[in-house]
């Protein structure tokens, strides 16, 4: 093929008076997978917007399939598969009921169309579900139909606009393998997308940033660029925190996360700074650190390119009192919590506990069961049995006192959209029982932790992603509370947001609070004490990342990630039930 | 275009308009509002114009005064009290019911004067007084026309009595077409025109503005289909969801009121159909506009139902209007369709009157599709 699927030339978008949300950008698309990677705000949705023609550019030109987009786009579209953020599926309408929809629109002949709808009904097992209205389907299920409704009519462009947001990781395995099919097929596929795994398995990646186009081509080309810059900081033990936060600090250090017990760094280019940072980090370590050069990824990359990491300091930590460490006891506990809805079992049996100072991280596939736990442990949702305590109240009859002590993220944003940032913020100080003084300082305290202060007169609902997590997360940690439950924080969030938010989260435990937090980022449930996996309402497995990991560790595969813990474990649960 | 050929085209158009045709009606089946505005609100409608808001004054109380004691005077007195319109309290001089006037205690005063006797016998037009509060017109207007109507029997019975001419008493009106002055049967006219612009302006523009805010508007968009297939597809099933509300709301008035229905079928369809033109282009201009569910139904109800309610002739008079606010009416489509369906009800078809109502109703409705259009085009901004 002489002409790429896509060619942009040059392409300026301005939505008013605000900067371009695209400048100058210049690319092309072609066969196999192009990932879209970049912060919120970056301008990975206009672009792909401007690809289907539902937008044209203010300067510049797009050609797709080799016609200019500002041209009659109707033969455009009808060769583009697009599946919008929200996977643009009528909840409604059966399964059965969208394919015929959108099978009508896209003209897919009828004496086709058993055949077609045979294929992409076992390509993406969705057999058993035809009759059953999309809005009632879980959102790896969504995420498959959404597919399948692009892919009616075999298209030559594929665009995927942040397909895998809020699916778990077993879904989000399969979407990708049945693309990786498609793109074997010949058809250009466009993949949008927050998690940077994913964008290190594309052919090639497109790296956006504040409207302007930072990287173009293999993503192993962008990940060489850190080689010989990545290491493993072990041996930091207990206090991995505390050091991750100080090591930072320390000069010459671009990135740090934490993984499991160990610590992993990106340190600055040039031999004479690099040697300088390993050293301070060793040092701040303390005696028994070691640092190990260890195989760069992707995300590393990404982290350096946009400039480093946000750094180790939290001012909201800092400004928390210590809590007294006051023995072991738990300060949130679930005993034998049980939830059943009709003759659903949506949580059963489940216990745990967690001391004082750790993160305890709640993972599964979509509904298994987690945010039926979660919501039982902050007093939402009330057990069939079992009990839950918060800082040793009993939800069920001391609920006050137990939610007194607790903040509260949820999934979704749950601020007033309609109120402004401050109204927002005095709005939580008053429930949680601020006033006077105390009220005053820590509504200052959290506008300027979370840099807040330039956009205090606007509409919590105008705010970018980003801003909106942290305005969600200042309402939560405002009263300083002893317990924090975090339900999906990040979801949808860019890597450089999601790291600022776990330094918060790091320095608050550091200084005695104790978080229970969900996830679908696997490397974020790296920075989690324990983990609990839960499964069809059970939790499967519980322990320490790295044991969860070791569990699985096998000949083929001596050293597994997160997502291959996760999986496996899933697949060790589905075959005992099975036996 | 391309190099497929017109019948190709045709096909492929008519496939894609019958599949979003298709998936609006399963839509409206599965959402409980779509039923509750165009087959449940029709009954409350109707059921309440029929039973609890009347416009009738049946039983009210007014004061009468006789001021001489001749038979014709005494006559006409027991006429009022016969009435079954009025409760009638004796007096002897009309201060006596002045402060009851104001106080709402009585509704009207009628004078049966010293002279009527004279003056009839001297076959001069006689006169009797009615007062009435003009602070509540409406009332104020049914007292005054129900003493004509019982003035005028009361003529008409000793004109036949004393087999006379009837002699100038100065009644003139009649009530053609609602001799009881039933005024449910000036209600159902204006209930349909209603549940019309329910259907049409507001459940249109949340339907679209619906699509914007879940993002199928946006997939749509992106497939094959043209901006003028998306309105039709929107338009043909709430055109006909409308009309089944409407047959719904007729259906009730006549066979459940009794209601009479004189004009034809062909007329109450013809005009209905017509006034769903602007309803309909009102609700996609709304919703293409606005995007957003509520602000969607905030400016349909400001922009559709509001004016179809105050300001079509359904409720208040637009002869009595102050000038501004009669001329504002010209641009509301219920005020041609309103006093048209009143005739197809009580009347019968006079289509001198249907067909000028059908004409502005279409043509406005041709301006706001047209309006529609253009900004449905298939842009996202």
């Amino acid at each position: 093929m002489a002409e790429p699927v896509v060619r942009i030339e040059n392409v300026t978008m301005r939505f008013g008076p605000q900067a371009p949300a695209l400048r100058g950008v210049s690319c092309v698309v072609e066969g196999g997978i192009t990932g879209l990677v970049g912060p919120d705000g970056a301008g990975k949705t206009t672009l792909i917007r401007l690809m289907t023609g539902l937008l044209l550019p203010d300067e510049g030109r797009l050609s797709v399939l080799g016609l200019d987009t500002r041209g009659d786009m109707a033969p455009v579209q009808a060769a583009i598969g697009y599946m919008p953020q929200r996977f643009g599926l009528y909840e409604d309408l059966s399964v059965a009921e969208n394919l015929d929809l959108y099978a009508d629109l896209r003209g897919l002949a009828s004496s086709e169309r058993a055949e077609v709808f045979e294929r992409l009904l076992s390509f993406t097992d969705l057999r058993r579900f035809t009759g059953r209205l999309a809005g009632r389907l879980s959102g790896g299920m969504k995420q498959k139909l959404g597919l399948a409704c692009a892919l009616l009519t075999k298209p030559r462009l594929l665009l995927l606009d942040e397909p895998s947001v809020g699916v778990d990781p077993v879904s989000r395995r399969d979407l990708w393998a049945m693309v990786r099919e498609l793109a074997g097929d010949g058809i250009g596929v466009l993949w949008s997308t927050a998690y940077l795994d994913e964008a290190e398995a594309c052919d090639r990646v497109l790296l956006l940033n504040a409207g302007e186009l930072l990287f173009s081509g293999p993503p192993a080309d962008l990940t060489r660029q850190v080689d010989g810059r990545v290491f493993r900081l072990t041996g930091v033990g207990r206090g991995r925190r505390a050091v991750l936060a100080e090591v930072l600090g320390g000069r010459g250090i671009v990135d740090g996360v934490i993984q499991g017990e160990a610590i992993r760094l990106v340190v600055a280019e040039g031999a004479q700074e690099r040697d300088a940072a390993i050293t301070e980090a060793r040092s701040r370590a303390g005696v028994g650190a070691e640092v190990r050069p260890t195989p760069p990824r992707f995300e590393d990359a990404f982290i350096d390119m946009l400039g480093g990491g946000p750094g180790g300091r939290s001012q909201l930590a800092e400004a928390s009192p210590m809590r007294a460490a006051g023995g072991d006891e738990a300060v949130i506990e679930a005993r034998g919590l049980t939830k059943r809805f009709g003759d659903f079992t949506a949580a059963d049996d489940i216990s745990f506990s967690i001391p004082r100072g750790q993160i305890f991280g709640l993972l599964g596939p979509n509904g298994a069961g987690k945010s039926t736990t979660f919501k039982m442990l902050c007093g939402l949702l009330k057990p069939t049995s079992g009990e839950g305590r918060v800082a040793g109240f009993d939800l069920r009859r001391e609920s006050a006192e137990a939610r007194n002590q607790l903040g509260y993220m949820a999934q979704k944003f749950s601020l007033y959209g309609d109120l402004s940032v401050d109204q927002n913020l005095a709005f939580f100080a008053g429930a949680y029982g601020l006033a006077g003084p105390r009220r005053r300082e820590r509504i200052a305290l959290m506008k300027e932790v979370f840099a807040l202060s330039p956009q205090s007169g606007i509409s919590a609902k105008d705010l970018p992603l980003g801003f909106k997590q942290r305005l969600a997360l200042a309402c939560a940690v405002m009263h300083d509370p002893a317990a924090l439950f975090l339900d999906e924080p990040t979801s949808g969030v860019d890597p450089v947001t999601r790291r600022e938010f776990w330094t918060h989260i790091n320095g608050l435990v550091e200084k005695g609070v104790t978080v229970l937090v969900t996830t679908h980022f696997m490397d974020e449930a790296e920075y989690c004490d324990r983990i609990a996996l839960i499964y069809r309402g059970r939790a499967i497995a519980l322990g320490s990342p790295d044991a969860l990991r070791a569990s699985v560790a096998c000949p083929e595969r001596p050293d597994p990630t997160m997502e291959d813990a996760f999986i496996a474990l899933i697949e060790r649960s589905r075959l005992v039930e099975a036996a | 275009m391309t190099s497929k050929g017109n019948s190709t085209d045709r096909t492929g158009r008519l496939r894609r308009l019958g599949a979003l045709v298709r998936k609006e009606a399963l839509q409206i089946v599965r959402d409980p509002s779509s039923i509750l505005i165009a087959f449940v609100l029709p009954f409350i409608l109707i059921f309440l114009f029929g039973y609890g808001v009347s416009l009738d004054t049946t039983r009210t109380r007014i004061g009468l005064v006789v001021e001489e004691t001749t038979p014709s005077a005494q006559d006409l007195a027991a006429s009022f009290r016969a009435s079954r319109y009025f409760d009638v309290i004796d007096g002897h001089d009309r201060r006596e019911f002045e402060e009851a006037l104001v106080l709402g205690r009585v509704r009207g005063i009628v004078v049966i004067p010293s002279t009527f006797a004279t003056d009839l016998a001297g076959r001069r037009p006689a006169a009797i007084q009615v007062l009435v509060d003009g602070a509540e017109p409406n009332t104020a207007s049914f007292v005054q026309n129900y003493a004509r109507g019982v003035v005028a029997t009361w003529a008409a019975v000793r004109a036949s009595e004393t087999a006379s001419a009837p002699v100038g008493i100065a009644v003139e009106q009649r009530f053609w077409f609602n001799p009881e002055l039933a005024s449910r049967y000036f209600l159902v006219p204006g209930a349909i025109a209603i549940v019309m612009t329910l259907v049409g302006t507001l459940l249109t523009s949340l339907v679209i503005a619906r699509e914007w805010e879940r993002g199928t508007m946006e997939a749509l968009m992106a497939t094959p289909v043209s901006a003028a297939e998306l309105l039709m597809g929107k338009i043909l099933p709430y055109f006909v969801l409308a009309l089944a509300a409407m047959t719904l709301c007729v259906g009730l008035a006549v066979f459940l009121f009794g209601v009479p229905f004189r004009g034809s079928l062909v007329a109450l369809y013809g005009l209905s159909a017509a006034f769903l033109m602007p309803a309909l282009g009102q609700g996609l201009l709304i919703s293409a506009v606005t995007k957003n569910q509520f602000l969607a139904s905030q400016l349909a109800l400001m922009s559709g139902f509001l004016p179809a309610f105050l300001l079509s002739g359904f409720l208040f008079e637009i002869n009595s209007m102050p000038g501004p606010i009669r001329w504002l009416t010209l641009i509301v489509p219920a005020r041609y369709l309103i006093p048209s369906l009143q005739s197809v009800f009580l009347a019968g078809d006079i289509w001198s009157m249907f067909l000028p109502a059908i004409a502005v109703m279409a043509g406005m409705g041709l301006v706001l599709f047209a309006l529609a259009a253009r900004n449905t085009a298939k842009r996202i901004a």
